[in-house]
Protein backbone atom coordinates (compact mmCIF):
# COMPACT_ATOMS: atom_id res chain seq x y z
CA UNK A 1 0.00 0.00 0.00
CA UNK A 2 2.50 2.57 1.07
CA UNK A 3 4.12 4.10 -1.92
CA UNK A 4 3.79 7.43 -0.21
CA UNK A 5 5.57 9.48 -2.80
CA UNK A 6 7.34 11.16 0.04
CA UNK A 7 9.62 8.41 1.17
CA UNK A 8 10.73 6.77 -2.01
CA UNK A 9 13.07 9.57 -2.96
CA UNK A 10 15.77 7.58 -1.33
CA UNK A 11 17.04 8.04 2.14
CA UNK A 12 20.68 9.00 2.06
CA UNK A 13 22.44 7.32 4.94
CA UNK A 14 24.05 9.84 7.22
CA UNK A 15 21.64 12.69 6.48
CA UNK A 16 20.70 12.82 10.13
CA UNK A 17 23.98 11.68 11.61
CA UNK A 18 24.22 13.77 14.78
CA UNK A 19 26.20 16.93 14.40
CA UNK A 20 24.63 19.21 16.96
CA UNK A 21 25.63 22.75 17.72
CA UNK A 22 24.20 26.20 18.20
CA UNK A 23 24.66 28.76 15.47
CA UNK A 24 26.80 31.80 16.41
CA UNK A 25 24.83 34.11 18.73
CA UNK A 26 24.89 37.06 16.35
CA UNK A 27 23.43 34.95 13.56
CA UNK A 28 20.69 33.59 15.82
CA UNK A 29 19.67 37.03 17.06
CA UNK A 30 19.69 38.47 13.54
CA UNK A 31 17.57 35.61 12.21
CA UNK A 32 15.12 35.87 15.09
CA UNK A 33 14.79 39.66 14.81
CA UNK A 34 14.24 39.37 11.07
CA UNK A 35 11.54 36.74 11.49
CA UNK A 36 9.74 38.72 14.21
CA UNK A 37 9.80 41.84 12.06
CA UNK A 38 8.43 39.93 9.08
CA UNK A 39 5.64 38.48 11.22
CA UNK A 40 4.71 41.97 12.37
CA UNK A 41 4.78 43.57 8.93
CA UNK A 42 2.77 40.69 7.46
CA UNK A 43 0.00 41.04 10.02
CA UNK A 44 -2.84 43.26 8.83
CA UNK A 45 -4.15 44.19 12.27
CA UNK A 46 -0.67 45.11 13.40
CA UNK A 47 -0.15 47.34 10.37
CA UNK A 48 -3.46 49.04 11.02
CA UNK A 49 -2.28 49.82 14.53
CA UNK A 50 1.30 50.83 13.79
CA UNK A 51 1.03 52.49 10.39
CA UNK A 52 -2.50 53.26 9.28
CA UNK A 53 -3.93 54.79 12.47
CA UNK A 54 -0.96 57.10 13.25
CA UNK A 55 -0.77 58.23 9.61
CA UNK A 56 -4.51 58.88 9.37
CA UNK A 57 -4.56 60.80 12.64
CA UNK A 58 -1.60 62.92 11.59
CA UNK A 59 -3.08 63.77 8.19
CA UNK A 60 -6.65 64.23 9.39
CA UNK A 61 -5.99 66.44 12.40
CA UNK A 62 -3.35 68.50 10.57
CA UNK A 63 -5.68 69.20 7.68
CA UNK A 64 -8.94 69.66 9.56
CA UNK A 65 -9.09 71.97 12.54
CA UNK A 66 -11.15 69.78 14.86
CA UNK A 67 -9.09 69.95 18.01
CA UNK A 68 -7.77 73.25 19.36
CA UNK A 69 -4.04 72.58 19.42
CA UNK A 70 -3.06 75.98 20.73
CA UNK A 71 -0.91 78.59 19.07
CA UNK A 72 1.14 77.68 16.00
CA UNK A 73 0.58 75.16 13.23
CA UNK A 74 -1.44 72.06 14.09
CA UNK A 75 1.16 69.80 12.52
CA UNK A 76 3.87 71.14 14.84
CA UNK A 77 1.73 70.18 17.81
CA UNK A 78 0.52 66.89 16.37
CA UNK A 79 3.70 65.32 15.00
CA UNK A 80 5.43 64.82 18.38
CA UNK A 81 2.21 63.31 19.76
CA UNK A 82 1.85 60.98 16.77
CA UNK A 83 5.48 59.88 17.13
CA UNK A 84 4.72 59.01 20.75
CA UNK A 85 1.65 57.12 19.55
CA UNK A 86 3.80 55.20 17.06
CA UNK A 87 6.07 54.06 19.89
CA UNK A 88 3.02 53.11 21.97
CA UNK A 89 1.51 51.12 19.09
CA UNK A 90 4.64 49.08 18.40
CA UNK A 91 6.39 48.67 21.75
CA UNK A 92 3.24 48.24 23.82
CA UNK A 93 0.12 47.24 21.89
CA UNK A 94 1.71 45.37 19.01
CA UNK A 95 4.32 43.63 21.10
CA UNK A 96 1.81 42.68 23.80
CA UNK A 97 -0.63 41.13 21.32
CA UNK A 98 2.03 39.33 19.29
CA UNK A 99 3.83 37.98 22.34
CA UNK A 100 0.54 36.98 23.97
CA UNK A 101 -0.36 34.82 20.98
CA UNK A 102 3.17 33.44 20.68
CA UNK A 103 2.82 32.32 24.27
CA UNK A 104 -0.61 30.88 23.62
CA UNK A 105 0.49 28.95 20.51
CA UNK A 106 3.57 27.47 22.15
CA UNK A 107 6.03 29.51 20.07
CA UNK A 108 7.83 30.77 23.15
CA UNK A 109 7.81 27.26 24.60
CA UNK A 110 9.30 25.75 21.45
CA UNK A 111 11.93 28.48 21.20
CA UNK A 112 12.85 27.81 24.82
CA UNK A 113 13.99 24.34 23.72
CA UNK A 114 16.02 25.75 20.82
CA UNK A 115 19.64 26.87 21.05
CA UNK A 116 18.44 30.49 21.24
CA UNK A 117 18.86 31.71 24.85
CA UNK A 118 15.97 33.62 26.40
CA UNK A 119 17.92 36.82 26.71
CA UNK A 120 18.79 36.54 23.01
CA UNK A 121 15.10 36.09 22.18
CA UNK A 122 14.27 39.24 24.13
CA UNK A 123 17.13 41.07 22.41
CA UNK A 124 15.77 40.00 19.03
CA UNK A 125 12.28 41.18 20.01
CA UNK A 126 13.70 44.55 21.02
CA UNK A 127 15.60 44.82 17.73
CA UNK A 128 12.41 44.00 15.85
CA UNK A 129 10.51 46.71 17.76
CA UNK A 130 13.27 49.24 17.07
CA UNK A 131 13.40 48.41 13.36
CA UNK A 132 9.63 48.83 13.13
CA UNK A 133 9.83 52.13 14.98
CA UNK A 134 12.52 53.41 12.64
CA UNK A 135 10.26 52.61 9.68
CA UNK A 136 7.36 54.37 11.42
CA UNK A 137 9.43 57.46 12.27
CA UNK A 138 10.73 57.75 8.72
CA UNK A 139 7.24 57.42 7.25
CA UNK A 140 5.62 59.84 9.70
CA UNK A 141 8.44 62.36 9.39
CA UNK A 142 8.13 62.42 5.62
CA UNK A 143 4.37 62.91 5.87
CA UNK A 144 4.78 65.60 8.52
CA UNK A 145 7.26 67.51 6.37
CA UNK A 146 4.83 67.27 3.47
CA UNK A 147 2.23 68.84 5.77
CA UNK A 148 4.55 71.71 6.58
CA UNK A 149 6.13 70.53 9.82
CA UNK A 150 9.06 72.61 11.08
CA UNK A 151 10.78 70.77 13.91
CA UNK A 152 13.27 72.25 16.38
CA UNK A 153 15.59 70.84 19.01
CA UNK A 154 18.37 68.31 19.24
CA UNK A 155 17.73 65.00 17.46
CA UNK A 156 19.70 63.19 20.18
CA UNK A 157 17.20 64.33 22.79
CA UNK A 158 14.45 62.93 20.57
CA UNK A 159 16.26 59.61 20.24
CA UNK A 160 16.76 59.41 24.00
CA UNK A 161 13.07 60.04 24.61
CA UNK A 162 12.04 57.45 22.01
CA UNK A 163 14.37 54.82 23.46
CA UNK A 164 13.24 55.38 27.03
CA UNK A 165 9.63 55.39 25.88
CA UNK A 166 10.22 52.11 24.05
CA UNK A 167 11.72 50.57 27.19
CA UNK A 168 8.77 51.72 29.32
CA UNK A 169 6.12 50.48 26.88
CA UNK A 170 7.95 47.21 26.16
CA UNK A 171 8.06 46.40 29.87
CA UNK A 172 4.34 47.05 30.27
CA UNK A 173 3.45 45.21 27.06
CA UNK A 174 5.48 42.13 28.00
CA UNK A 175 4.05 42.20 31.52
CA UNK A 176 0.56 42.04 30.04
CA UNK A 177 1.46 39.38 27.44
CA UNK A 178 3.23 37.21 30.00
CA UNK A 179 0.52 37.20 32.63
CA UNK A 180 -2.87 37.43 30.89
CA UNK A 181 -4.55 35.09 28.42
CA UNK A 182 -3.94 35.95 24.78
CA UNK A 183 -7.54 37.05 24.22
CA UNK A 184 -7.49 39.22 27.34
CA UNK A 185 -4.21 40.75 26.19
CA UNK A 186 -5.71 41.47 22.78
CA UNK A 187 -8.69 43.27 24.30
CA UNK A 188 -6.80 45.07 27.05
CA UNK A 189 -3.92 46.20 24.83
CA UNK A 190 -6.35 47.74 22.33
CA UNK A 191 -8.37 49.39 25.10
CA UNK A 192 -5.25 50.87 26.68
CA UNK A 193 -4.14 52.11 23.26
CA UNK A 194 -7.45 53.91 22.81
CA UNK A 195 -7.49 55.39 26.31
CA UNK A 196 -3.91 56.62 26.06
CA UNK A 197 -4.59 58.01 22.60
CA UNK A 198 -7.34 60.18 24.05
CA UNK A 199 -5.97 60.96 27.49
CA UNK A 200 -2.21 61.02 26.92
CA UNK A 201 -1.69 64.34 25.18
CA UNK A 202 -1.33 62.70 21.78
CA UNK A 203 -3.84 64.75 19.82
CA UNK A 204 -5.79 66.40 22.62
CA UNK A 205 -3.64 68.81 24.67
CA UNK A 206 -3.59 67.82 28.33
CA UNK A 207 -4.60 71.34 29.37
CA UNK A 208 -8.08 70.64 27.97
CA UNK A 209 -8.63 68.31 30.94
CA UNK A 210 -9.58 69.45 34.47
CA UNK A 211 -6.62 70.33 36.71
CA UNK A 212 -7.01 67.27 38.95
CA UNK A 213 -7.08 64.94 35.94
CA UNK A 214 -4.09 66.70 34.38
CA UNK A 215 -1.79 65.97 37.29
CA UNK A 216 -2.60 62.25 37.10
CA UNK A 217 -2.60 62.00 33.31
CA UNK A 218 0.73 63.82 33.21
CA UNK A 219 2.36 60.87 34.97
CA UNK A 220 1.34 58.37 32.27
CA UNK A 221 4.23 57.19 30.12
CA UNK A 222 2.43 58.30 26.94
CA UNK A 223 1.97 61.82 28.37
CA UNK A 224 5.60 62.01 29.39
CA UNK A 225 6.69 60.87 25.94
CA UNK A 226 4.40 63.15 23.94
CA UNK A 227 5.08 66.11 26.26
CA UNK A 228 8.83 65.54 26.16
CA UNK A 229 8.87 65.20 22.36
CA UNK A 230 6.76 68.33 22.07
CA UNK A 231 9.09 70.31 24.38
CA UNK A 232 12.00 69.42 22.15
CA UNK A 233 10.49 69.36 18.67
CA UNK A 234 7.94 72.17 19.00
CA UNK A 235 9.60 74.43 21.56
CA UNK A 236 13.28 73.60 21.02
CA UNK A 237 13.90 72.65 24.63
CA UNK A 238 17.09 70.82 25.66
CA UNK A 239 16.61 67.62 27.66
CA UNK A 240 13.16 67.45 29.27
CA UNK A 241 14.37 65.91 32.53
CA UNK A 242 10.96 65.64 34.17
CA UNK A 243 9.53 63.60 31.31
CA UNK A 244 12.68 61.49 31.01
CA UNK A 245 12.44 60.79 34.74
CA UNK A 246 8.81 59.67 34.47
CA UNK A 247 9.67 57.38 31.54
CA UNK A 248 12.68 55.95 33.38
CA UNK A 249 10.52 55.06 36.39
CA UNK A 250 7.95 53.34 34.15
CA UNK A 251 10.73 51.50 32.34
CA UNK A 252 12.25 50.18 35.55
CA UNK A 253 8.89 49.22 37.02
CA UNK A 254 7.56 47.67 33.80
CA UNK A 255 10.65 45.70 32.82
CA UNK A 256 11.21 44.62 36.44
CA UNK A 257 7.64 43.37 36.80
CA UNK A 258 7.76 41.66 33.40
CA UNK A 259 11.00 39.89 34.34
CA UNK A 260 9.44 38.72 37.59
CA UNK A 261 5.94 37.72 36.51
CA UNK A 262 6.32 36.67 32.86
CA UNK A 263 5.06 33.11 32.28
CA UNK A 264 6.53 31.41 29.22
CA UNK A 265 3.71 28.89 28.81
CA UNK B 1 16.86 -12.75 20.12
CA UNK B 2 17.66 -9.77 22.26
CA UNK B 3 19.09 -10.45 25.64
CA UNK B 4 17.71 -9.42 28.99
CA UNK B 5 15.91 -6.22 29.52
CA UNK B 6 15.67 -3.25 27.34
CA UNK B 7 17.70 -0.14 28.06
CA UNK B 8 20.54 -2.22 29.40
CA UNK B 9 21.32 -3.36 25.91
CA UNK B 10 22.04 -0.16 24.03
CA UNK B 11 22.31 -0.31 20.27
CA UNK B 12 25.47 1.70 20.60
CA UNK B 13 27.57 -0.08 23.18
CA UNK B 14 30.01 2.15 24.95
CA UNK B 15 27.84 5.23 24.58
CA UNK B 16 26.27 6.33 27.86
CA UNK B 17 22.46 6.12 28.00
CA UNK B 18 20.63 8.94 26.24
CA UNK B 19 18.22 9.35 29.13
CA UNK B 20 18.44 8.05 32.67
CA UNK B 21 15.55 8.74 35.02
CA UNK B 22 15.50 7.47 38.59
CA UNK B 23 12.68 7.86 41.09
CA UNK B 24 11.12 10.81 39.28
CA UNK B 25 8.24 12.50 41.09
CA UNK B 26 6.25 15.47 39.83
CA UNK B 27 3.20 16.92 41.54
CA UNK B 28 0.81 19.61 40.39
CA UNK B 29 -0.86 20.82 43.57
CA UNK B 30 -2.43 17.77 45.17
CA UNK B 31 -2.26 15.71 41.97
CA UNK B 32 0.76 13.47 41.47
CA UNK B 33 1.44 13.34 37.75
CA UNK B 34 4.63 11.26 37.96
CA UNK B 35 5.07 8.93 40.88
CA UNK B 36 8.48 7.33 41.22
CA UNK B 37 9.25 6.73 37.57
CA UNK B 38 12.41 4.97 36.40
CA UNK B 39 13.39 4.93 32.77
CA UNK B 40 16.54 4.31 30.83
CA UNK B 41 16.88 5.06 27.14
CA UNK B 42 19.78 3.37 25.41
CA UNK B 43 21.91 5.51 23.12
CA UNK B 44 20.88 5.14 19.49
CA UNK B 45 17.65 3.35 20.28
CA UNK B 46 14.03 4.21 19.69
CA UNK B 47 12.07 4.13 22.91
CA UNK B 48 8.30 4.37 22.85
CA UNK B 49 6.56 5.65 25.95
CA UNK B 50 3.11 4.16 25.80
CA UNK B 51 0.24 5.00 28.07
CA UNK B 52 -3.32 6.28 28.38
CA UNK B 53 -4.12 9.96 28.68
CA UNK B 54 -3.00 11.38 31.99
CA UNK B 55 -0.46 8.61 32.59
CA UNK B 56 2.38 11.10 32.95
CA UNK B 57 3.96 10.71 29.49
CA UNK B 58 4.09 14.36 28.54
CA UNK B 59 5.12 15.48 32.02
CA UNK B 60 8.02 13.04 31.95
CA UNK B 61 9.14 14.12 28.49
CA UNK B 62 8.83 17.81 29.36
CA UNK B 63 10.98 17.31 32.44
CA UNK B 64 13.63 15.74 30.20
CA UNK B 65 13.34 18.75 27.89
CA UNK B 66 14.00 21.09 30.81
CA UNK B 67 10.54 22.67 30.92
CA UNK B 68 9.78 21.58 34.47
CA UNK B 69 11.75 20.77 37.56
CA UNK B 70 11.30 17.38 39.21
CA UNK B 71 9.94 17.37 42.77
CA UNK B 72 12.11 14.34 43.52
CA UNK B 73 14.40 11.94 41.73
CA UNK B 74 17.16 12.50 39.23
CA UNK B 75 16.99 13.02 35.49
CA UNK B 76 20.05 12.94 33.24
CA UNK B 77 19.72 13.63 29.54
CA UNK B 78 22.89 12.96 27.54
CA UNK B 79 24.56 12.95 30.94
CA UNK B 80 23.35 16.48 31.75
CA UNK B 81 20.84 18.01 34.13
CA UNK B 82 18.03 19.35 31.89
CA UNK B 83 17.51 22.49 33.99
CA UNK B 84 20.98 23.31 35.35
CA UNK B 85 22.77 22.43 32.10
CA UNK B 86 20.04 23.69 29.78
CA UNK B 87 22.33 25.91 27.73
CA UNK B 88 24.66 23.01 26.95
CA UNK B 89 21.84 20.53 26.38
CA UNK B 90 19.47 22.52 24.14
CA UNK B 91 21.59 22.46 20.96
CA UNK B 92 21.98 18.68 21.34
CA UNK B 93 18.30 17.74 21.54
CA UNK B 94 15.39 18.07 19.14
CA UNK B 95 11.93 18.74 20.48
CA UNK B 96 8.52 18.17 18.92
CA UNK B 97 5.76 19.46 21.16
CA UNK B 98 2.35 17.84 21.20
CA UNK B 99 0.99 20.88 19.38
CA UNK B 100 1.88 24.37 18.28
CA UNK B 101 5.29 25.95 18.46
CA UNK B 102 5.07 27.93 15.24
CA UNK B 103 4.09 31.56 14.53
CA UNK B 104 0.57 31.50 13.07
CA UNK B 105 1.64 33.77 10.22
CA UNK B 106 4.91 32.03 9.39
CA UNK B 107 5.16 30.02 6.18
CA UNK B 108 6.15 26.38 6.51
CA UNK B 109 9.47 26.66 4.72
CA UNK B 110 10.28 30.01 6.31
CA UNK B 111 9.82 28.54 9.78
CA UNK B 112 11.92 25.47 9.02
CA UNK B 113 14.69 27.64 7.54
CA UNK B 114 14.55 29.80 10.62
CA UNK B 115 14.88 26.81 12.93
CA UNK B 116 17.76 25.55 10.80
CA UNK B 117 19.50 28.92 11.12
CA UNK B 118 19.63 28.50 14.91
CA UNK B 119 21.86 25.45 14.45
CA UNK B 120 25.47 25.14 13.35
CA UNK B 121 25.18 22.20 10.92
CA UNK B 122 21.53 21.82 9.92
CA UNK B 123 20.07 19.23 7.59
CA UNK B 124 19.34 20.49 4.07
CA UNK B 125 15.94 22.18 4.34
CA UNK B 126 14.75 21.32 0.81
CA UNK B 127 15.57 17.68 1.33
CA UNK B 128 13.74 17.58 4.64
CA UNK B 129 10.64 19.35 3.25
CA UNK B 130 10.63 16.87 0.41
CA UNK B 131 11.15 13.85 2.64
CA UNK B 132 8.18 14.76 4.80
CA UNK B 133 5.90 15.64 1.91
CA UNK B 134 5.91 19.34 2.75
CA UNK B 135 7.38 20.42 -0.57
CA UNK B 136 4.03 21.56 -1.97
CA UNK B 137 3.07 23.72 1.01
CA UNK B 138 6.32 25.55 1.68
CA UNK B 139 4.72 28.93 1.08
CA UNK B 140 1.56 28.19 3.02
CA UNK B 141 1.23 29.93 6.37
CA UNK B 142 1.12 27.72 9.43
CA UNK B 143 -2.48 28.56 10.26
CA UNK B 144 -3.56 27.37 6.82
CA UNK B 145 -1.71 24.05 6.94
CA UNK B 146 -3.72 20.91 7.62
CA UNK B 147 -3.28 19.29 11.01
CA UNK B 148 -1.09 16.61 9.47
CA UNK B 149 1.11 19.16 7.73
CA UNK B 150 1.49 21.09 10.98
CA UNK B 151 2.56 17.88 12.71
CA UNK B 152 5.14 17.09 10.05
CA UNK B 153 6.50 20.63 10.13
CA UNK B 154 6.96 20.29 13.89
CA UNK B 155 8.74 16.98 13.31
CA UNK B 156 11.00 18.57 10.71
CA UNK B 157 11.83 21.36 13.16
CA UNK B 158 12.77 18.75 15.76
CA UNK B 159 15.32 17.02 13.54
CA UNK B 160 16.68 19.84 11.36
CA UNK B 161 19.46 20.72 13.82
CA UNK B 162 21.03 17.23 13.61
CA UNK B 163 20.45 16.48 17.30
CA UNK B 164 21.80 13.48 19.17
CA UNK B 165 18.46 12.86 20.83
CA UNK B 166 14.92 13.74 19.77
CA UNK B 167 11.77 13.87 21.88
CA UNK B 168 8.60 13.39 19.85
CA UNK B 169 5.39 13.91 21.79
CA UNK B 170 2.67 11.99 19.96
CA UNK B 171 4.21 12.56 16.52
CA UNK B 172 1.49 10.80 14.56
CA UNK B 173 -1.62 11.86 16.45
CA UNK B 174 -4.21 12.86 13.88
CA UNK B 175 -2.15 11.85 10.83
CA UNK B 176 -3.56 9.99 7.85
CA UNK B 177 -1.94 6.61 7.09
CA UNK B 178 0.31 8.04 4.40
CA UNK B 179 1.70 10.81 6.58
CA UNK B 180 2.03 8.31 9.40
CA UNK B 181 4.23 6.10 7.27
CA UNK B 182 6.34 9.08 6.20
CA UNK B 183 6.86 9.84 9.90
CA UNK B 184 7.73 6.22 10.65
CA UNK B 185 10.24 6.14 7.82
CA UNK B 186 11.89 9.26 9.17
CA UNK B 187 12.17 7.75 12.66
CA UNK B 188 13.74 4.63 11.16
CA UNK B 189 16.18 6.82 9.29
CA UNK B 190 17.08 8.66 12.48
CA UNK B 191 17.74 5.32 14.12
CA UNK B 192 19.89 4.15 11.24
CA UNK B 193 21.94 7.33 11.55
CA UNK B 194 22.51 6.79 15.26
CA UNK B 195 20.06 9.33 16.67
CA UNK B 196 18.34 8.36 19.93
CA UNK B 197 14.58 8.83 19.88
CA UNK B 198 12.02 9.03 22.65
CA UNK B 199 8.47 9.10 21.40
CA UNK B 200 5.20 9.04 23.25
CA UNK B 201 2.26 7.41 21.59
CA UNK B 202 -1.24 6.09 21.99
CA UNK B 203 -0.78 3.60 19.21
CA UNK B 204 0.42 0.09 19.90
CA UNK B 205 1.20 -0.60 16.29
CA UNK B 206 3.44 2.43 16.24
CA UNK B 207 5.36 1.15 19.23
CA UNK B 208 5.57 -2.35 17.73
CA UNK B 209 6.73 -0.99 14.38
CA UNK B 210 9.32 1.48 15.57
CA UNK B 211 10.53 0.84 19.04
CA UNK B 212 13.54 -1.06 20.30
CA UNK B 213 12.11 -0.53 23.74
CA UNK B 214 8.65 0.11 24.98
CA UNK B 215 7.93 1.62 28.38
CA UNK B 216 4.33 1.28 29.43
CA UNK B 217 3.35 4.04 31.82
CA UNK B 218 0.28 4.15 33.97
CA UNK B 219 -0.44 6.26 37.01
CA UNK B 220 2.89 8.04 36.73
CA UNK B 221 5.03 4.90 36.85
CA UNK B 222 6.63 2.53 34.37
CA UNK B 223 4.66 -0.68 34.82
CA UNK B 224 6.51 -2.64 32.15
CA UNK B 225 9.52 -2.08 29.95
CA UNK B 226 11.15 -4.21 27.30
CA UNK B 227 11.30 -4.83 23.60
CA UNK B 228 7.93 -5.36 21.93
CA UNK B 229 8.84 -9.07 21.60
CA UNK B 230 9.69 -9.38 25.27
CA UNK B 231 6.56 -7.63 26.37
CA UNK B 232 4.37 -9.72 24.11
CA UNK B 233 6.09 -12.96 25.08
CA UNK B 234 6.06 -12.35 28.79
CA UNK B 235 3.04 -12.68 31.00
CA UNK B 236 0.21 -13.85 28.82
CA UNK B 237 0.68 -17.11 26.94
CA UNK B 238 0.46 -17.34 23.20
CA UNK B 239 -1.18 -19.86 20.96
CA UNK B 240 -0.35 -21.80 17.81
CA UNK B 241 -3.01 -23.03 15.44
CA UNK B 242 -2.75 -25.51 12.67
CA UNK B 243 -5.06 -27.54 10.52
CA UNK B 244 -4.72 -31.18 9.56
CA UNK B 245 -6.90 -34.17 9.14
CA UNK B 246 -9.59 -34.48 11.81
CA UNK B 247 -9.39 -36.74 14.83
CA UNK B 248 -5.64 -36.75 15.51
CA UNK B 249 -4.58 -38.21 18.84
CA UNK B 250 -3.12 -35.26 20.73
CA UNK B 251 -1.89 -37.38 23.65
CA UNK B 252 1.48 -38.07 22.04
CA UNK B 253 1.84 -34.39 21.16
CA UNK B 254 1.23 -33.37 24.74
CA UNK B 255 3.93 -35.74 25.92
CA UNK B 256 6.41 -34.11 23.58
CA UNK B 257 5.43 -30.57 24.63
CA UNK B 258 6.58 -28.73 27.79
CA UNK B 259 4.51 -29.48 30.88
CA UNK B 260 2.56 -26.22 30.96
CA UNK B 261 1.27 -26.57 27.42
CA UNK B 262 -2.17 -27.55 26.31
CA UNK B 263 -3.56 -28.85 23.04
CA UNK B 264 -7.09 -29.20 21.78
CA UNK B 265 -9.03 -29.87 18.62
CA UNK B 266 -11.29 -26.84 18.34
CA UNK B 267 -13.33 -27.92 15.35
CA UNK B 268 -12.70 -31.07 13.34
CA UNK B 269 -9.32 -30.61 11.72
CA UNK B 270 -8.43 -27.37 13.53
CA UNK B 271 -6.01 -27.67 16.41
CA UNK B 272 -4.79 -25.22 19.00
CA UNK B 273 -1.66 -25.50 21.08
CA UNK B 274 -1.28 -22.97 23.88
CA UNK B 275 1.67 -22.31 26.11
CA UNK B 276 4.98 -20.57 25.76
CA UNK B 277 5.19 -20.46 21.99
CA UNK B 278 8.83 -20.27 20.99
CA UNK B 279 10.82 -21.73 18.08
CA UNK B 280 11.37 -24.94 20.11
CA UNK B 281 7.63 -25.49 20.52
CA UNK B 282 7.07 -24.89 16.82
CA UNK B 283 9.76 -27.46 15.97
CA UNK B 284 8.18 -29.97 18.36
CA UNK B 285 4.76 -29.57 16.73
CA UNK B 286 6.25 -29.81 13.24
CA UNK B 287 8.20 -32.99 13.98
CA UNK B 288 5.16 -34.54 15.68
CA UNK B 289 3.19 -33.82 12.51
CA UNK B 290 5.96 -35.40 10.42
CA UNK B 291 5.90 -38.54 12.59
CA UNK B 292 2.15 -38.85 12.09
CA UNK B 293 2.18 -38.10 8.38
CA UNK B 294 0.17 -34.94 8.88
CA UNK B 295 0.64 -32.02 6.56
CA UNK B 296 -0.14 -29.04 8.80
CA UNK B 297 -1.86 -26.57 6.56
CA UNK B 298 -2.32 -23.01 7.78
CA UNK B 299 0.04 -23.14 10.69
CA UNK B 300 -0.07 -19.84 12.50
CA UNK B 301 1.41 -18.39 15.65
CA UNK B 302 -1.02 -16.06 17.32
CA UNK B 303 1.03 -13.54 19.16
CA UNK B 304 -0.33 -11.38 21.86
CA UNK B 305 -0.28 -7.87 20.64
CA UNK B 306 1.05 -5.03 22.68
CA UNK B 307 -2.56 -4.03 23.00
CA UNK B 308 -3.39 -7.28 24.83
CA UNK B 309 -0.42 -6.73 27.09
CA UNK B 310 -1.43 -3.19 27.72
CA UNK B 311 -5.00 -4.07 28.56
CA UNK B 312 -3.83 -6.83 30.84
CA UNK B 313 -1.45 -4.51 32.69
CA UNK B 314 -3.58 -1.41 32.96
CA UNK B 315 -7.11 -2.66 32.50
CA UNK B 316 -7.61 0.31 30.23
CA UNK B 317 -8.24 0.99 26.62
CA UNK B 318 -5.23 2.72 25.18
CA UNK B 319 -7.02 4.69 22.51
CA UNK B 320 -9.19 7.25 24.12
Amino acid sequence: MTATGTTDRGATPGTFAPRPGAAPLGRMIRAQALLETKMLLRNGEQLLLTVVIPTLLLVLFSAVDIVDTGAGKAVDFLTPGILALAVLSTAFTGQAIATGFERRYGVLKRLAASPLPRWALMTAKTCSVLVTEILQVVLLTVIAFALGWSPHGNPLSVVLLLVLGTAAFSGLGLLMAGTLKAEATLAAANLVFLLLLVGGGVIVPLDKFPDAAQSVLGLLPISALSDGLRDVLQHGAGLPWGDLGVLAVWAVLGLGAAAKFFRWE
Amino acid sequence: MRSASSGDTPRAPGRPPAVEITGLVKRYGSKTAVDGLDLRVGAGSVTAVLGPNGAGKTTTVEICEGYRRPDAGTVRVLGLDPVADAAALRPRIGVMLQSGGVYAGARAEEMLRHTASLHAHPVDVDLLMDRLGLGSCGRTSYRRLSGGQQQRLALAMAVVGRPELVFLDEPTAGLDPQARHATWDLVRELRADGVSTVLTTHFMDEAEQLADDVAIIDGGRVIAQGSPEELCAGGAENTLRFTGRPGLDLGTLLKALPADSAAAELTPGTYRVSGKVDPQLLATVASWCAQHGVMPNAIAVERHTLEDVFLELTGKELRS
